[in-house]
């Protein structure tokens, strides 16, 4: 398919998709969990008609805008990357991965952009209800654009509805129901959503939690901690069920992931979670070095997490490249893929060249037998099936421990709020303000687990990231890689400080039309 | 309801689909027009804010139907999709970096804090303004003039030329393509502030810039109209699918196709007449005129390029490694399903002609620009 790999091409490839999702990720969790803190407390104006509630969802909407720009921004040269840095890519997988991207154009983000403009202008234009459900719409068209695209990306993850035309080399869809509601793509939105939540509950946990260690807007400051706790909790409870359902679809089809995640070596059964480690420095897959310096498990509860079966057996790493086999299990060696990867390849070659319609038919019933392992033929070693495990053990785990964190600061924030103390307990605002860079490291972590943890693959087992890429000279992608690495740093620092700038200024300035003061 | 339909059906169905909302796109850069004009119809300060304000309502429309058209090519025909994208690298990233800034621009001009100053941001709209149109006539001129690259026998294709889309801008009618968009855009631009604001001075500058752009998009548009009538163009043999260069293909697909001939002469026609009623008419109406008849016209540019056994992506380097609606587009299952997701279009754009006339009810003046308004302020 491809005679030579450039590696520099893949590596910066990679890193460029790498860094704009980053630029990327920065915002979008905070726009999709924002939506909903604002449509909400507008919903409480519009009943009431206070309006301290009406500033407060202002307000926010005002520090949403300045993020959603700059998100915007950042989404269409992740978009415009698969075609421009990942052409092979959009080829061999359009078929499939392009109607979602389509999809979200047509169905959500026209929603979200065309209400968005009638929730900033519309305010004190237009009536309120309108108004209300065009805070709603916006909300809703933010989900429902994150909806097509992770499931574009569970797709990548667990390659379902598909299958493989050989006469032009690519997958074609099949079943656009089994992509749309694969189990990959209904936990990862549901996990990706709710994570947005907490993001935008604590952004607004952080800066409230300021205005009342200042003594500032205090009314305005306990409201916004109160509904983004209960956002917050809502959204913290929601993440944890959803990876639990993550951690399950991982262990059934993506057990490489896993391995690295827990830092697994040797399968075992009544596998037990590794709850905190530190793994052994320059350990290689294959030698006999102790995995860990040190570890903390809690037994047989990875084999549940899994497998659902305390006793179930859970594969690791020498497994996955060596090769495993007992009595009820049978692990076919990475080498041995890798042969039959490229007898696929081989005999799809045969298909495409030859003219004689007997040979034709035998090539393609020995590329059809084999095709599953297609994309072992451009593993270069038994060892590259496995991702990089240091990188994605300590990402998992400093998620997990983020997240554990972020539930327990939420809860009791939301305690405090109900029994109207919580500017009492500055320790807690200040673990408030602590939140919002640890709800963002959990979100990077995650996705670096989910992300990273796919490698070597862009489609599972099917297509390796080396094919992937765009068909051009490294230095492209080197020289453009550094120009938006400039471009969006320069970006991300003017927002932050314009933010810094409209939080210190706060919410008094804020203007609202309604009923009295309550 | 669609099973009916061949797989042939289907590809001519998205290359209408795609026809038009590249046409739309057209119309929307109305807004890179404005902001091209910011310095020129606004003087002071409250003036270029309001020029700013009245146009930055609809960015995020035009932003929006750009993804839209990426994103729907890349559905409809992922063969271009990895083609062009992958292959005029340069040229796209150059796209992407100009829409990036715009992007931010609106939001942080204004703000406190935000880094480099207003100047910057409107120097960074001015960018948008000048480059993107002109950038997007290019690249759609070379569906006329072709490209340099080939593909293998897995479809993978590789460019040519280390220039990666660079070259496109050595051919004048890429170039004439590029700037005829730029100019229109100008005169789109300026007739949107003109209906769109309830300042005089602004008024009239702007009548005066729809002039003096009509005249350089005129120059532009009839070389390019005179060189895509009489050069050879891509055709494609519906038994053998071998491409192949053909005389006059475009004045015979004109001719072959009365659809074209007409949406283009009533394109034009509306065009021109906006024009005219916004400069001797004193009109504010000239750009739903001109605006449709941009829409028309492009529409009618596009169904050239695609139907009638045309390859709408030809690569000049080896004629069978041309894009055709037929060789690049996806399966019919996909164009299947996504042309169910397209039936929800109407629903789209009448929820955006509601909100439009909602927002647009209420004129600019001087009065919403202040940074202290009740309602959102760039």
């Amino acid at each position: 398919m491809i005679e030579n790999i450039d590696l520099t091409l893949v590596n910066w490839s990679r890193a460029q998709f790498a860094m704009t999702a980053f630029f990327h990720w920065l915002f979008i969790p905070l726009t999709i969990g924002m939506t909903y803190i604002i449509a909400f407390a507008q919903t409480l104006h519009v009943r009431t008609n206070d309006p301290e509630w009406e500033k407060l969802a202002k307000f926010w909407a005002k520090l949403f805008g300045i993020n959603f720009a700059i998100g915007v921004g950042t989404g269409i040269i992740l978009g415009l990357e698969f075609g421009t840095n990942w052409s092979n890519y959009s080829w061999i997988s359009g078929d499939i991965f392009g109607a979602p991207l389509a999809a979200e154009g047509i169905m959500a983000f026209f929603l979200e952009s065309t209400f968005v403009a009638v929730m900033f202008f519309g305010w004190g234009r237009i009536s309120k209800k309108f108004h209300l459900v065009a805070c709603y719409l916006v909300a809703f068209g933010a989900s429902l654009s994150a909806l097509w695209i992770l499931t574009a990306n569970a797709w990548m993850n667990y390659p379902v509805g598909m299958s493989f035309n050989p006469d032009i080399a690519r997958h074609e869809m099949v079943d656009f129901w089994a992509i749309l509601f694969s189990p990959f793509a209904v936990n990862k939105f549901l996990h990706t959503i709710s994570s947005g939540f907490v993001i935008g509950s604590f952004f607004i946990i952080a800066v409230s939690s300021w205005y009342l260690l200042k003594g500032r807007s205090v009314l305005f400051a306990k409201r916004s901690i109160f509904l983004a706790s209960v956002f917050g909790l809502v959204g913290t409870g929601l993440v944890i069920l959803t990876g639990d359902g993550s951690a399950y679809n991982v262990a059934q089809h993506q057990p490489a992931k896993l391995a690295a995640m827990e830092g697994l070596y040797d399968g075992k059964e009544g596998a037990g979670l590794v709850t905190v480690g530190i793994l052994t420095p320059g350990k290689k897959i294959g030698d006999n070095k102790d995995p860990f310096i040190f570890k903390q498990e809690i037994p047989y509860v990875l084999s549940f997490l899994g497998y659902r079966d305390i006793n179930a057996f859970v594969p690791g790493i020498n497994d996955l490249v060596y090769g495993y086999k007992s009595d009820k299990l049978e692990i076919v060696s990475a080498s041995k893929k890798m042969e039959y990867g490229r007898i696929a390849m081989q005999a799809l070659s045969l298909y495409k060249k030859t003219d004689n319609s007997e040979e034709k038919t035998m090539a393609l019933q020995l590329f059809t037998e084999y095709q599953p392992f297609m994309g072992y033929a451009h593993i270069t070693s038994p060892e590259k099936v496995i991702p990089n495990v240091p990188m994605i053990f300590y990402s998992f785990h400093i998620m997990v421990m983020a997240g554990f964190f972020l539930i327990a600061v939420v809860a009791g924030l939301l305690f405090f709020s109900i029994k109207n103390k919580v500017e009492n307990h500055k320790w807690l605002l200040r673990l408030g303000i602590l939140g919002f860079p640890m709800a963002f490291i959990a979100s990077m972590t995650g996705w670096i687990v989910a992300e990273v943890g796919r490698q070597p693959w862009t489609i599972q087992d099917l297509l390796t990231t080396s094919v992937s890429t765009s068909n051009i000279n490294s230095m492209a992608v080197i020289l453009t890689f550094w120009m938006f690495f400039a471009l969006l740093s320069v970006l991300v620092i003017a927002e932050v400080r314009i933010m810094l700038a409209a939080i210190k200024k706060g919410p008094e300035s804020t203007n609202t039309k309604g009923g009295e003061n309550a | 309801m669609l099973n009916s339909l061949s797989h042939f059906d289907l590809q001519q169905y998205w290359w209408l689909i795609m026809s038009l909302v590249g046409s739309i796109l057209v119309f929307l850069l109305f807004v890179q027009g404005g902001q091209s004009l910011i310095s020129t119809l606004g003087k002071t300060a409250d003036e270029r804010n309001m020029v700013v304000n009245s146009i930055g309502r609809k960015w995020e429309f035009t932003f929006t139907t750009l993804i839209l058209f990426a994103a729907g090519m890349f559905a409809a025909f992922p063969l271009f999709y990895s083609t062009s994208f992958g292959g005029a690298y340069y040229a796209w990233k150059l796209f992407l970096i100009v829409f990036v800034i715009q992007a931010v621009s609106f939001e942080f001009r204004r703000k406190k804090g935000n880094l480099l100053g207003t100047k910057t941001y409107d120097t960074f709209l001015a960018i948008n303004g000048y480059v993107a149109p002109f950038l997007l006539g290019a690249v759609v001129a070379t569906f006329f003039t072709g490209s340099a690259f080939i593909r293998n026998e897995y479809n993978l294709s590789f460019w040519q030329t280390e220039l990666y889309g660079i070259e496109i801008l050595f051919e004048p009618t890429n170039l004439a393509l590029g700037f005829a968009v730029l100019f229109l855009a100008r005169i789109l631009g300026a007739m949107y502030i003109i209906n769109n604001t309830l300042e005089n001075t602004i008024i009239e500058r702007a009548r005066k810039q729809v002039a003096i752009n009509t005249v350089s998009f005129l120059v532009f548009f009839l070389y390019f109209v005179y060189q895509l009538l009489v050069m050879d163009g891509y055709a494609v043999d519906p038994t053998s699918n071998q491409v192949y260069l053909e005389a006059n293909k475009y004045l015979n697909n004109f001719l072959a196709m009365p659809i074209s001939i007409v949406l283009f002469l009533v394109g034009v026609l509306l065009v021109i007449y906006g024009i005219i009623s916004t400069w001797f008419m004193k009109s504010t109406k000239g750009i739903w005129f001109s605006g449709l008849g941009t829409v028309c016209t492009v529409l009618a540019i596009f169904f050239v390029a695609g139907f009638n056994n045309t390859s709408f992506y030809p690569s000049f380097i080896d004629l069978q490694s041309s894009l055709t609606i037929k060789n690049a587009s996806s399966s019919h299952y996909t164009l299947t399903a996504m042309t169910y997701i397209s039936f929800l279009v109407p629903v789209v754009i009448a929820y955006i002609y509601f909100t439009w006339k909602a927002i647009d009810k209420h004129k600019i003046t001087k009065e919403d620009i202040k940074e202290d308004a009740k309602h959102h302020v760039y």
